[in-house]
Protein backbone atom coordinates (compact mmCIF):
# COMPACT_ATOMS: atom_id res chain seq x y z
CA UNK A 1 0.00 0.00 0.00
CA UNK A 2 2.94 2.29 0.40
CA UNK A 3 3.77 3.95 -2.66
CA UNK A 4 7.30 5.26 -3.38
CA UNK A 5 5.31 8.88 -2.84
CA UNK A 6 4.08 7.59 0.62
CA UNK A 7 7.14 6.13 1.85
CA UNK A 8 9.01 9.70 0.96
CA UNK A 9 6.42 11.14 2.71
CA UNK A 10 7.01 9.07 6.14
CA UNK A 11 10.40 9.02 5.62
CA UNK A 12 10.00 12.63 6.18
CA UNK A 13 7.24 13.08 8.73
CA UNK A 14 9.82 10.16 11.11
CA UNK A 15 12.85 12.50 10.51
CA UNK A 16 10.35 15.80 11.33
CA UNK A 17 9.02 13.54 14.46
CA UNK A 18 12.83 12.83 15.30
CA UNK A 19 13.94 16.18 15.14
CA UNK A 20 10.95 17.52 17.64
CA UNK A 21 11.93 15.05 19.98
CA UNK A 22 15.85 15.79 19.85
CA UNK A 23 15.75 19.57 19.29
CA UNK A 24 14.98 20.64 22.73
CA UNK A 25 17.46 18.61 24.46
CA UNK A 26 19.88 19.94 22.07
CA UNK A 27 18.86 23.11 23.21
CA UNK A 28 19.40 22.19 26.87
CA UNK A 29 23.12 20.72 25.89
CA UNK A 30 23.54 24.16 24.20
CA UNK A 31 22.47 26.66 26.97
CA UNK A 32 24.82 24.40 29.33
CA UNK A 33 27.95 26.17 27.57
CA UNK A 34 26.29 29.29 27.73
CA UNK A 35 28.50 32.58 28.25
CA UNK A 36 26.59 34.91 29.81
CA UNK A 37 23.67 34.42 32.97
CA UNK A 38 20.68 35.44 30.68
CA UNK A 39 18.59 32.70 28.63
CA UNK A 40 18.50 35.45 25.72
CA UNK A 41 18.70 33.50 22.00
CA UNK A 42 20.99 33.28 20.31
CA UNK A 43 23.99 32.93 22.22
CA UNK A 44 26.58 35.61 22.59
CA UNK A 45 29.75 32.89 23.58
CA UNK A 46 30.42 29.67 24.70
CA UNK A 47 32.36 28.68 27.97
CA UNK A 48 32.72 25.82 30.29
CA UNK A 49 33.13 27.39 33.47
CA UNK A 50 29.62 26.52 34.71
CA UNK A 51 30.40 22.86 35.08
CA UNK A 52 33.29 23.78 37.57
CA UNK A 53 31.12 26.10 39.74
CA UNK A 54 28.21 23.27 39.44
CA UNK A 55 30.35 20.42 40.91
CA UNK A 56 31.79 23.24 43.52
CA UNK A 57 27.81 23.99 44.49
CA UNK A 58 26.59 22.45 47.95
CA UNK A 59 23.66 22.66 47.01
CA UNK A 60 23.74 20.87 43.65
CA UNK A 61 26.01 17.61 46.21
CA UNK A 62 23.71 17.18 48.62
CA UNK A 63 20.48 17.08 46.16
CA UNK A 64 22.44 14.46 44.21
CA UNK A 65 23.49 12.45 47.65
CA UNK A 66 20.04 12.16 48.30
CA UNK A 67 18.90 11.63 44.83
CA UNK A 68 21.50 8.68 44.40
CA UNK A 69 20.64 7.21 48.14
CA UNK A 70 17.12 7.60 46.77
CA UNK A 71 17.53 5.60 43.27
CA UNK A 72 19.50 2.99 44.80
CA UNK A 73 17.29 2.17 47.85
CA UNK A 74 14.07 2.44 45.89
CA UNK A 75 15.98 -0.13 43.40
CA UNK A 76 16.86 -2.64 45.79
CA UNK A 77 13.42 -2.89 47.35
CA UNK A 78 12.00 -2.98 43.68
CA UNK A 79 14.57 -5.58 42.85
CA UNK A 80 13.04 -7.74 45.62
CA UNK A 81 9.53 -7.43 45.94
CA UNK A 82 9.33 -6.89 41.91
CA UNK A 83 11.07 -10.51 40.93
CA UNK A 84 9.25 -12.23 43.53
CA UNK A 85 5.61 -11.10 42.10
CA UNK A 86 6.81 -11.85 38.88
CA UNK A 87 7.82 -15.40 40.32
CA UNK A 88 4.77 -15.94 41.96
CA UNK A 89 2.54 -14.60 38.57
CA UNK A 90 4.73 -16.64 36.27
CA UNK A 91 5.40 -19.74 37.67
CA UNK A 92 1.76 -20.28 39.74
CA UNK A 93 -1.91 -20.05 39.11
CA UNK A 94 -4.15 -18.76 41.43
CA UNK A 95 -6.98 -16.48 42.83
CA UNK A 96 -6.68 -12.88 42.51
CA UNK A 97 -4.00 -13.32 39.91
CA UNK A 98 -4.83 -10.90 37.39
CA UNK A 99 -6.09 -8.25 40.40
CA UNK A 100 -2.38 -8.84 41.56
CA UNK A 101 -0.65 -7.87 38.48
CA UNK A 102 -3.32 -4.94 38.22
CA UNK A 103 -2.27 -3.89 41.55
CA UNK A 104 1.41 -3.40 40.82
CA UNK A 105 0.59 -1.45 37.67
CA UNK A 106 -1.64 0.83 39.65
CA UNK A 107 0.99 3.24 40.99
CA UNK A 108 2.01 4.01 37.44
CA UNK A 109 -1.41 4.48 35.94
CA UNK A 110 -3.25 6.21 38.31
CA UNK A 111 -2.12 10.33 38.03
CA UNK A 112 1.63 11.47 39.85
CA UNK A 113 -0.40 13.56 41.90
CA UNK A 114 -2.82 11.10 43.27
CA UNK A 115 -0.11 8.75 44.28
CA UNK A 116 2.21 11.78 45.75
CA UNK A 117 -1.17 12.80 48.04
CA UNK A 118 -2.13 9.62 49.07
CA UNK A 119 1.50 8.35 50.46
CA UNK A 120 2.02 12.11 52.00
CA UNK A 121 -1.72 11.97 53.39
CA UNK A 122 -0.30 8.47 55.02
CA UNK A 123 2.87 9.48 56.07
CA UNK A 124 1.56 12.30 57.84
CA UNK A 125 -1.17 10.79 59.44
CA UNK A 126 0.64 7.72 60.91
CA UNK A 127 -0.39 6.79 64.46
CA UNK A 128 2.50 7.55 66.68
CA UNK A 129 5.05 4.69 67.09
CA UNK A 130 5.16 4.15 63.47
CA UNK A 131 5.65 8.10 62.80
CA UNK A 132 7.93 8.77 60.44
CA UNK A 133 9.25 12.73 59.40
CA UNK A 134 9.23 13.41 55.25
CA UNK A 135 12.70 13.02 53.90
CA UNK A 136 14.86 10.42 51.75
CA UNK A 137 13.49 7.42 53.81
CA UNK A 138 9.78 8.56 52.90
CA UNK A 139 11.36 9.46 49.32
CA UNK A 140 12.52 6.02 48.75
CA UNK A 141 9.26 4.35 50.03
CA UNK A 142 6.86 6.17 47.07
CA UNK A 143 10.07 5.73 44.85
CA UNK A 144 10.06 2.04 45.15
CA UNK A 145 5.99 1.72 45.20
CA UNK A 146 6.03 2.71 41.58
CA UNK A 147 9.35 1.07 40.81
CA UNK A 148 8.03 -2.22 41.11
CA UNK A 149 6.04 -3.06 38.10
CA UNK A 150 9.34 -1.89 35.99
CA UNK A 151 11.13 -4.79 37.57
CA UNK A 152 7.95 -7.07 37.64
CA UNK A 153 7.16 -6.39 34.06
CA UNK A 154 10.83 -7.37 33.24
CA UNK A 155 11.05 -10.39 35.01
CA UNK A 156 7.63 -11.70 34.32
CA UNK A 157 8.44 -11.32 30.67
CA UNK A 158 11.71 -13.44 30.95
CA UNK A 159 9.90 -15.81 33.13
CA UNK A 160 7.74 -16.65 30.89
CA UNK A 161 9.72 -17.76 27.98
CA UNK A 162 12.05 -19.75 30.11
CA UNK A 163 11.02 -22.95 31.01
CA UNK A 164 10.31 -24.96 34.85
CA UNK A 165 11.58 -28.21 33.15
CA UNK A 166 15.35 -27.11 33.86
CA UNK A 167 14.54 -25.73 37.85
CA UNK A 168 12.52 -29.15 37.82
CA UNK A 169 15.86 -31.05 36.59
CA UNK A 170 18.16 -29.43 39.47
CA UNK A 171 15.84 -30.52 41.93
CA UNK A 172 15.65 -33.78 40.93
CA UNK A 173 19.18 -33.74 40.79
CA UNK A 174 19.37 -33.63 44.09
CA UNK A 175 19.68 -29.33 44.26
CA UNK A 176 18.12 -27.58 47.18
CA UNK A 177 15.97 -24.63 46.72
CA UNK A 178 18.62 -22.58 47.09
CA UNK A 179 21.27 -23.79 45.12
CA UNK A 180 18.37 -24.20 42.50
CA UNK A 181 17.85 -20.27 42.57
CA UNK A 182 21.57 -19.63 42.68
CA UNK A 183 22.49 -21.46 39.69
CA UNK A 184 19.59 -22.24 37.37
CA UNK A 185 16.89 -19.85 37.89
CA UNK A 186 19.15 -16.43 38.75
CA UNK A 187 21.65 -17.09 36.07
CA UNK A 188 18.11 -17.27 33.61
CA UNK A 189 16.74 -14.33 35.27
CA UNK A 190 20.34 -11.99 35.08
CA UNK A 191 19.89 -9.96 32.60
CA UNK A 192 16.22 -9.01 33.05
CA UNK A 193 16.96 -8.50 36.42
CA UNK A 194 19.79 -5.75 35.20
CA UNK A 195 17.79 -4.27 32.70
CA UNK A 196 14.90 -4.16 35.54
CA UNK A 197 17.11 -2.37 37.71
CA UNK A 198 18.34 0.08 35.49
CA UNK A 199 15.04 1.30 34.29
CA UNK A 200 14.14 1.62 37.91
CA UNK A 201 16.99 3.73 38.94
CA UNK A 202 16.08 5.74 35.84
CA UNK A 203 12.48 6.47 37.01
CA UNK A 204 13.75 6.99 40.56
CA UNK A 205 16.15 9.56 39.73
CA UNK A 206 13.60 11.38 37.42
CA UNK A 207 10.50 11.51 39.25
CA UNK A 208 9.67 14.92 40.51
CA UNK A 209 5.76 14.95 40.99
CA UNK A 210 5.79 11.51 44.00
CA UNK A 211 8.44 13.58 45.03
CA UNK A 212 7.57 16.84 46.13
CA UNK A 213 5.15 15.19 48.03
CA UNK A 214 7.16 12.43 49.81
CA UNK A 215 10.22 14.68 50.21
CA UNK A 216 10.10 17.06 53.16
CA UNK A 217 12.80 19.44 53.41
CA UNK A 218 15.04 17.12 51.56
CA UNK A 219 16.18 17.91 47.53
CA UNK A 220 16.65 15.15 45.17
CA UNK A 221 18.30 16.68 41.85
CA UNK A 222 15.09 17.21 40.05
CA UNK A 223 13.34 19.23 43.06
CA UNK A 224 16.74 21.17 43.33
CA UNK A 225 16.41 22.10 39.68
CA UNK A 226 12.28 23.01 40.32
CA UNK A 227 13.34 25.05 43.49
CA UNK A 228 16.49 26.76 41.30
CA UNK A 229 13.91 28.00 38.22
CA UNK A 230 12.99 31.27 39.57
CA UNK A 231 16.51 32.21 40.56
CA UNK A 232 17.76 33.73 37.31
CA UNK A 233 21.40 33.66 39.50
CA UNK A 234 21.20 30.23 39.58
CA UNK A 235 20.41 29.20 35.84
CA UNK A 236 23.36 28.47 34.28
CA UNK A 237 24.13 25.58 37.16
CA UNK A 238 20.48 24.69 36.54
CA UNK A 239 21.58 24.12 33.07
CA UNK A 240 24.56 21.93 33.84
CA UNK A 241 22.59 20.11 36.06
CA UNK A 242 19.83 19.72 33.73
CA UNK A 243 22.08 18.02 31.31
CA UNK A 244 23.87 15.92 33.75
CA UNK A 245 20.40 14.83 35.09
CA UNK A 246 19.71 13.93 30.65
CA UNK A 247 22.64 12.03 30.61
CA UNK A 248 22.17 9.75 34.28
CA UNK A 249 18.74 9.40 32.96
CA UNK A 250 19.82 8.07 29.29
CA UNK A 251 22.63 6.09 30.03
CA UNK A 252 21.16 3.34 31.96
CA UNK A 253 17.82 3.25 29.48
CA UNK A 254 20.46 2.41 26.39
CA UNK A 255 22.01 -0.08 28.27
CA UNK A 256 18.90 -1.40 29.63
CA UNK A 257 17.22 -1.46 26.17
CA UNK A 258 20.77 -3.52 25.12
CA UNK A 259 20.16 -6.27 27.91
CA UNK A 260 17.23 -7.21 27.01
CA UNK A 261 14.67 -6.93 24.22
CA UNK A 262 11.38 -6.81 26.20
CA UNK A 263 12.42 -3.69 28.12
CA UNK A 264 10.70 -1.30 26.13
CA UNK A 265 8.15 -0.79 29.02
CA UNK A 266 6.53 2.72 28.03
CA UNK A 267 5.04 2.67 31.58
CA UNK A 268 6.21 5.59 33.59
CA UNK A 269 8.14 8.72 33.50
CA UNK B 1 4.27 -28.27 40.09
CA UNK B 2 5.00 -31.95 39.10
CA UNK B 3 3.63 -35.11 40.60
CA UNK B 4 7.15 -36.42 41.68
CA UNK B 5 6.96 -34.40 45.00
CA UNK B 6 5.57 -37.72 46.76
CA UNK B 7 8.20 -39.79 46.17
CA UNK B 8 10.61 -37.71 47.41
CA UNK B 9 13.01 -38.85 50.11
CA UNK B 10 12.73 -37.06 53.32
CA UNK B 11 15.96 -37.18 54.36
CA UNK B 12 18.70 -35.12 54.25
CA UNK B 13 20.20 -31.44 54.82
CA UNK B 14 17.96 -28.98 56.85
CA UNK B 15 18.18 -26.91 53.77
CA UNK B 16 16.71 -29.99 51.05
CA UNK B 17 14.17 -31.17 53.85
CA UNK B 18 12.53 -27.47 53.38
CA UNK B 19 12.85 -27.25 49.71
CA UNK B 20 10.89 -30.52 48.99
CA UNK B 21 8.85 -29.48 52.06
CA UNK B 22 8.34 -26.26 50.05
CA UNK B 23 8.02 -28.18 47.02
CA UNK B 24 5.04 -30.39 48.37
CA UNK B 25 3.11 -27.38 49.53
CA UNK B 26 3.19 -25.03 46.69
CA UNK B 27 0.63 -23.01 48.15
CA UNK B 28 2.91 -21.97 51.13
CA UNK B 29 5.86 -21.23 48.43
CA UNK B 30 3.16 -18.98 46.45
CA UNK B 31 2.50 -17.48 50.41
CA UNK B 32 6.27 -16.68 50.96
CA UNK B 33 6.87 -15.66 47.40
CA UNK B 34 3.25 -13.02 47.86
CA UNK B 35 3.98 -11.72 51.47
CA UNK B 36 6.35 -9.35 51.26
CA UNK B 37 5.14 -7.41 48.43
CA UNK B 38 1.61 -7.57 49.01
CA UNK B 39 2.24 -6.01 52.51
CA UNK B 40 4.07 -3.56 51.05
CA UNK B 41 1.60 -2.64 48.47
CA UNK B 42 -1.39 -2.80 50.65
CA UNK B 43 -0.26 -1.18 52.79
CA UNK B 44 1.90 1.10 51.42
CA UNK B 45 -0.10 1.74 48.63
CA UNK B 46 -3.51 0.76 48.80
CA UNK B 47 -3.98 1.83 52.31
CA UNK B 48 -2.66 5.62 51.54
CA UNK B 49 -5.24 5.19 48.85
CA UNK B 50 -7.75 4.40 51.11
CA UNK B 51 -6.42 7.04 53.96
CA UNK B 52 -6.58 9.45 50.58
CA UNK B 53 -10.40 8.59 49.91
CA UNK B 54 -11.59 8.42 53.47
CA UNK B 55 -9.90 12.30 53.88
CA UNK B 56 -12.07 13.80 51.37
CA UNK B 57 -14.84 13.54 53.85
CA UNK B 58 -12.98 15.14 56.64
CA UNK B 59 -13.42 18.84 56.77
CA UNK B 60 -10.68 21.43 57.52
CA UNK B 61 -12.04 23.85 60.96
CA UNK B 62 -11.63 27.00 59.29
CA UNK B 63 -10.84 28.82 62.58
CA UNK B 64 -8.22 26.56 63.87
CA UNK B 65 -6.81 25.23 60.29
CA UNK B 66 -7.15 21.98 61.77
CA UNK B 67 -8.26 19.22 60.12
CA UNK B 68 -11.45 17.49 61.86
CA UNK B 69 -12.33 14.25 61.49
CA UNK B 70 -16.35 14.12 60.42
CA UNK B 71 -17.78 12.89 57.90
CA UNK B 72 -19.59 14.93 55.54
CA UNK B 73 -19.59 15.82 51.74
CA UNK B 74 -19.18 19.48 51.89
CA UNK B 75 -15.68 19.13 49.83
CA UNK B 76 -17.70 17.68 47.67
CA UNK B 77 -20.64 20.46 47.21
CA UNK B 78 -17.92 22.91 47.31
CA UNK B 79 -16.30 21.73 44.22
CA UNK B 80 -19.81 21.13 42.58
CA UNK B 81 -20.99 24.54 43.60
CA UNK B 82 -18.12 26.84 42.56
CA UNK B 83 -17.09 28.07 38.89
CA UNK B 84 -13.68 28.13 39.45
CA UNK B 85 -13.28 24.61 40.01
CA UNK B 86 -15.67 23.78 37.15
CA UNK B 87 -13.90 25.99 34.73
CA UNK B 88 -10.38 24.24 36.18
CA UNK B 89 -11.66 20.43 35.57
CA UNK B 90 -12.75 21.04 31.88
CA UNK B 91 -9.72 22.70 31.38
CA UNK B 92 -7.45 19.88 32.51
CA UNK B 93 -9.71 17.12 30.82
CA UNK B 94 -9.99 18.97 27.80
CA UNK B 95 -6.23 19.83 27.24
CA UNK B 96 -5.56 16.37 28.38
CA UNK B 97 -8.42 14.83 25.91
CA UNK B 98 -6.70 17.46 22.83
CA UNK B 99 -3.15 16.02 23.89
CA UNK B 100 -4.20 12.51 23.38
CA UNK B 101 -5.49 13.36 19.89
CA UNK B 102 -2.06 15.60 19.19
CA UNK B 103 -0.23 12.45 20.16
CA UNK B 104 -2.38 10.07 18.17
CA UNK B 105 -1.77 12.12 15.12
CA UNK B 106 2.10 12.41 15.60
CA UNK B 107 2.27 9.33 16.47
CA UNK B 108 0.85 7.67 13.43
CA UNK B 109 3.40 8.33 10.50
CA UNK B 110 6.56 7.29 12.68
CA UNK B 111 5.26 4.30 13.87
CA UNK B 112 4.13 3.19 10.64
CA UNK B 113 7.22 3.95 8.96
CA UNK B 114 9.23 2.15 12.20
CA UNK B 115 6.67 -0.74 11.69
CA UNK B 116 5.97 -1.58 7.73
CA UNK B 117 8.14 0.12 5.92
CA UNK B 118 11.92 0.87 7.53
CA UNK B 119 14.41 -2.08 7.51
CA UNK B 120 15.00 -3.94 10.52
CA UNK B 121 18.36 -2.24 10.87
CA UNK B 122 16.79 1.37 11.21
CA UNK B 123 14.16 -0.17 12.87
CA UNK B 124 16.28 -1.11 16.05
CA UNK B 125 17.70 2.05 15.48
CA UNK B 126 14.55 4.27 16.19
CA UNK B 127 13.06 2.22 18.78
CA UNK B 128 16.06 3.22 20.99
CA UNK B 129 15.98 6.69 19.52
CA UNK B 130 12.11 6.81 21.09
CA UNK B 131 13.20 4.68 23.83
CA UNK B 132 15.98 7.04 25.09
CA UNK B 133 14.13 10.59 25.61
CA UNK B 134 11.15 8.46 26.93
CA UNK B 135 12.65 8.49 30.68
CA UNK B 136 15.32 11.45 29.81
CA UNK B 137 14.57 13.80 32.43
CA UNK B 138 10.80 15.48 32.46
CA UNK B 139 11.62 18.29 34.13
CA UNK B 140 14.24 18.99 32.05
CA UNK B 141 12.36 18.91 29.26
CA UNK B 142 9.31 21.00 30.89
CA UNK B 143 12.53 23.79 31.02
CA UNK B 144 13.96 23.30 27.72
CA UNK B 145 10.36 24.56 26.40
CA UNK B 146 10.48 27.55 28.64
CA UNK B 147 13.80 28.42 27.60
CA UNK B 148 12.13 28.18 24.29
CA UNK B 149 8.92 29.92 24.27
CA UNK B 150 9.81 32.51 26.65
CA UNK B 151 10.14 35.95 24.96
CA UNK B 152 13.46 36.29 23.75
CA UNK B 153 13.65 32.53 23.52
CA UNK B 154 14.70 30.71 20.07
CA UNK B 155 11.05 30.24 19.09
CA UNK B 156 10.65 34.31 18.62
CA UNK B 157 14.03 34.52 16.94
CA UNK B 158 13.23 32.02 14.39
CA UNK B 159 9.50 33.41 13.59
CA UNK B 160 10.39 36.72 13.71
CA UNK B 161 11.62 36.92 10.11
CA UNK B 162 8.61 35.93 9.09
CA UNK B 163 6.65 38.36 10.88
CA UNK B 164 5.22 35.68 13.32
CA UNK B 165 5.68 35.37 16.56
CA UNK B 166 5.33 32.01 18.90
CA UNK B 167 2.07 31.40 21.40
CA UNK B 168 3.96 32.57 24.59
CA UNK B 169 3.42 31.30 27.63
CA UNK B 170 -0.58 30.31 28.42
CA UNK B 171 -2.98 27.15 27.27
CA UNK B 172 -1.50 26.67 23.84
CA UNK B 173 1.79 26.28 25.29
CA UNK B 174 0.83 23.68 27.84
CA UNK B 175 -1.10 22.16 25.35
CA UNK B 176 1.95 21.89 23.42
CA UNK B 177 4.49 20.74 25.68
CA UNK B 178 2.35 17.85 27.13
CA UNK B 179 2.00 16.75 23.84
CA UNK B 180 5.86 16.51 23.79
CA UNK B 181 6.15 15.13 26.47
CA UNK B 182 3.99 12.06 26.14
CA UNK B 183 5.06 11.48 22.40
CA UNK B 184 7.25 8.86 22.64
CA UNK B 185 4.50 6.97 25.32
CA UNK B 186 2.02 6.67 22.52
CA UNK B 187 4.85 6.25 19.68
CA UNK B 188 5.82 2.62 20.89
CA UNK B 189 2.78 1.44 21.51
CA UNK B 190 1.09 2.30 18.32
CA UNK B 191 4.26 0.62 17.07
CA UNK B 192 4.09 -2.26 18.64
CA UNK B 193 0.52 -2.53 17.61
CA UNK B 194 0.94 -2.00 14.00
CA UNK B 195 3.86 -4.36 13.86
CA UNK B 196 1.53 -7.07 14.95
CA UNK B 197 -0.80 -6.72 11.65
CA UNK B 198 0.26 -9.12 8.96
CA UNK B 199 1.86 -7.14 6.06
CA UNK B 200 -0.54 -10.17 3.92
CA UNK B 201 -3.85 -8.05 4.76
CA UNK B 202 -2.38 -4.50 3.52
CA UNK B 203 -1.29 -6.62 0.14
CA UNK B 204 -4.73 -8.20 0.37
CA UNK B 205 -6.31 -4.90 0.68
CA UNK B 206 -4.70 -3.63 -1.99
CA UNK B 207 -5.14 -6.83 -4.56
CA UNK B 208 -8.68 -6.05 -3.73
CA UNK B 209 -8.55 -2.46 -5.13
CA UNK B 210 -7.61 -0.85 -1.90
CA UNK B 211 -6.16 2.66 -2.63
CA UNK B 212 -3.15 3.68 -0.02
CA UNK B 213 -5.52 6.16 2.29
CA UNK B 214 -8.43 3.53 1.87
CA UNK B 215 -6.42 0.56 3.39
CA UNK B 216 -5.30 2.86 6.37
CA UNK B 217 -8.87 4.04 6.86
CA UNK B 218 -10.67 0.60 6.72
CA UNK B 219 -7.68 -1.88 7.42
CA UNK B 220 -4.90 -0.22 9.42
CA UNK B 221 -6.59 2.06 11.91
CA UNK B 222 -9.51 -0.55 13.31
CA UNK B 223 -6.65 -2.87 13.68
CA UNK B 224 -4.72 -0.58 15.18
CA UNK B 225 -6.96 0.76 17.75
CA UNK B 226 -6.07 -1.03 20.54
CA UNK B 227 -2.93 -0.15 20.47
CA UNK B 228 -3.77 3.58 20.26
CA UNK B 229 -6.20 2.98 22.88
CA UNK B 230 -3.21 1.68 25.36
CA UNK B 231 -1.26 4.80 24.21
CA UNK B 232 -4.03 7.34 25.11
CA UNK B 233 -4.58 5.58 28.30
CA UNK B 234 -0.87 7.29 29.46
CA UNK B 235 -1.40 10.35 27.32
CA UNK B 236 -4.43 11.07 29.34
CA UNK B 237 -3.61 10.02 32.67
CA UNK B 238 -0.38 11.70 32.81
CA UNK B 239 -1.62 15.20 31.79
CA UNK B 240 -4.38 14.71 34.15
CA UNK B 241 -2.28 14.01 36.95
CA UNK B 242 0.32 17.03 36.40
CA UNK B 243 0.89 20.33 37.68
CA UNK B 244 4.48 20.95 36.94
CA UNK B 245 4.04 21.95 33.36
CA UNK B 246 0.91 24.17 33.89
CA UNK B 247 3.12 25.79 36.64
CA UNK B 248 6.30 26.43 34.24
CA UNK B 249 4.80 27.46 31.10
CA UNK B 250 1.21 29.24 31.73
CA UNK B 251 -0.23 30.90 34.87
CA UNK B 252 -3.25 29.17 34.58
CA UNK B 253 -4.21 26.08 37.00
CA UNK B 254 -4.52 22.54 36.81
CA UNK B 255 -6.17 20.23 39.22
CA UNK B 256 -3.16 19.27 40.54
CA UNK B 257 -1.87 22.55 40.94
CA UNK B 258 -5.05 22.81 43.26
CA UNK B 259 -4.38 19.97 45.03
CA UNK B 260 -0.73 20.83 45.25
CA UNK B 261 -1.45 23.98 47.21
CA UNK B 262 -4.23 22.74 49.03
CA UNK B 263 -2.21 19.92 50.74
CA UNK B 264 1.27 21.99 51.09
CA UNK B 265 0.38 25.49 51.28
CA UNK B 266 -3.49 25.73 52.52
CA UNK B 267 -2.80 22.72 54.79
CA UNK B 268 -6.33 21.73 53.60
CA UNK B 269 -5.64 17.83 53.04
CA UNK B 270 -9.73 16.90 52.90
CA UNK B 271 -9.91 19.32 49.49
CA UNK B 272 -7.40 18.20 48.05
CA UNK B 273 -8.18 14.30 48.02
CA UNK B 274 -11.54 15.58 47.05
CA UNK B 275 -10.42 17.69 44.04
CA UNK B 276 -7.98 13.97 43.37
CA UNK B 277 -10.78 12.44 43.29
CA UNK B 278 -11.79 13.88 39.99
CA UNK B 279 -8.77 12.67 37.75
CA UNK B 280 -9.27 9.08 39.61
CA UNK B 281 -12.91 8.90 38.60
CA UNK B 282 -12.00 10.14 34.91
CA UNK B 283 -9.39 7.49 34.87
CA UNK B 284 -11.46 4.54 35.71
CA UNK B 285 -13.75 5.42 33.29
CA UNK B 286 -11.48 5.93 30.69
CA UNK B 287 -9.59 2.44 31.55
CA UNK B 288 -13.16 1.02 31.57
CA UNK B 289 -13.62 2.19 28.02
CA UNK B 290 -10.06 1.55 27.34
CA UNK B 291 -10.32 -1.60 28.39
CA UNK B 292 -13.36 -2.29 26.02
CA UNK B 293 -11.14 -1.41 22.82
CA UNK B 294 -9.10 -4.05 23.63
CA UNK B 295 -6.24 -1.60 25.19
CA UNK B 296 -4.73 -3.49 27.75
CA UNK B 297 -3.74 -6.57 25.55
CA UNK B 298 -1.30 -3.54 24.33
CA UNK B 299 0.26 -1.97 26.96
Amino acid sequence: MTSRLGTWALRGLTGLTLAFIYLPLLVIFLYAFNDRRSLVWPLEGLTTKWFGRAIDNPGVRDALLVSLQAALGATAIALLLGSLVAMAVARHRFFGRDAISFLVILPIALPGIVTGMALNATFRNLPEPFGVDLGLFTIMVGHATFCIVVVYNNVVARLRRTQTSLEEASADLGADAWQTFRFVTFPQLKTALLAGGLLAFALSFDEVIVTTFTAGPDQTLPIWILNNLSRPNQLPIVNVVAVFVILLSMIPVYFASKLSSESSIPGAR
Amino acid sequence: MTSTAETEPSGGSPGRRLSSFLHRHPRLRLGLLLTPPLSWLLLAYLGSLVVLFVAAFWRLDPFTAQVVHDYGFQNFRQLWESDVYRTITVRTIGIAAAVTVTDILLAFPIAFYMAKVASRRTRNLLVVAILLPLWASYLVKVYAWRIILQENGILNWVLDPFGLSGPGFGNVATWLVFSYLWLPFMILPVYAGLERIPSSMLEASADLGGRGLRTLWRVVLPLALPAIAAGSIFTFSLTLGDYITPQLVSSTQFIGNVVYINVGVANNLPFAAAFATVPVVVMVVYLLLARRAGAFENL
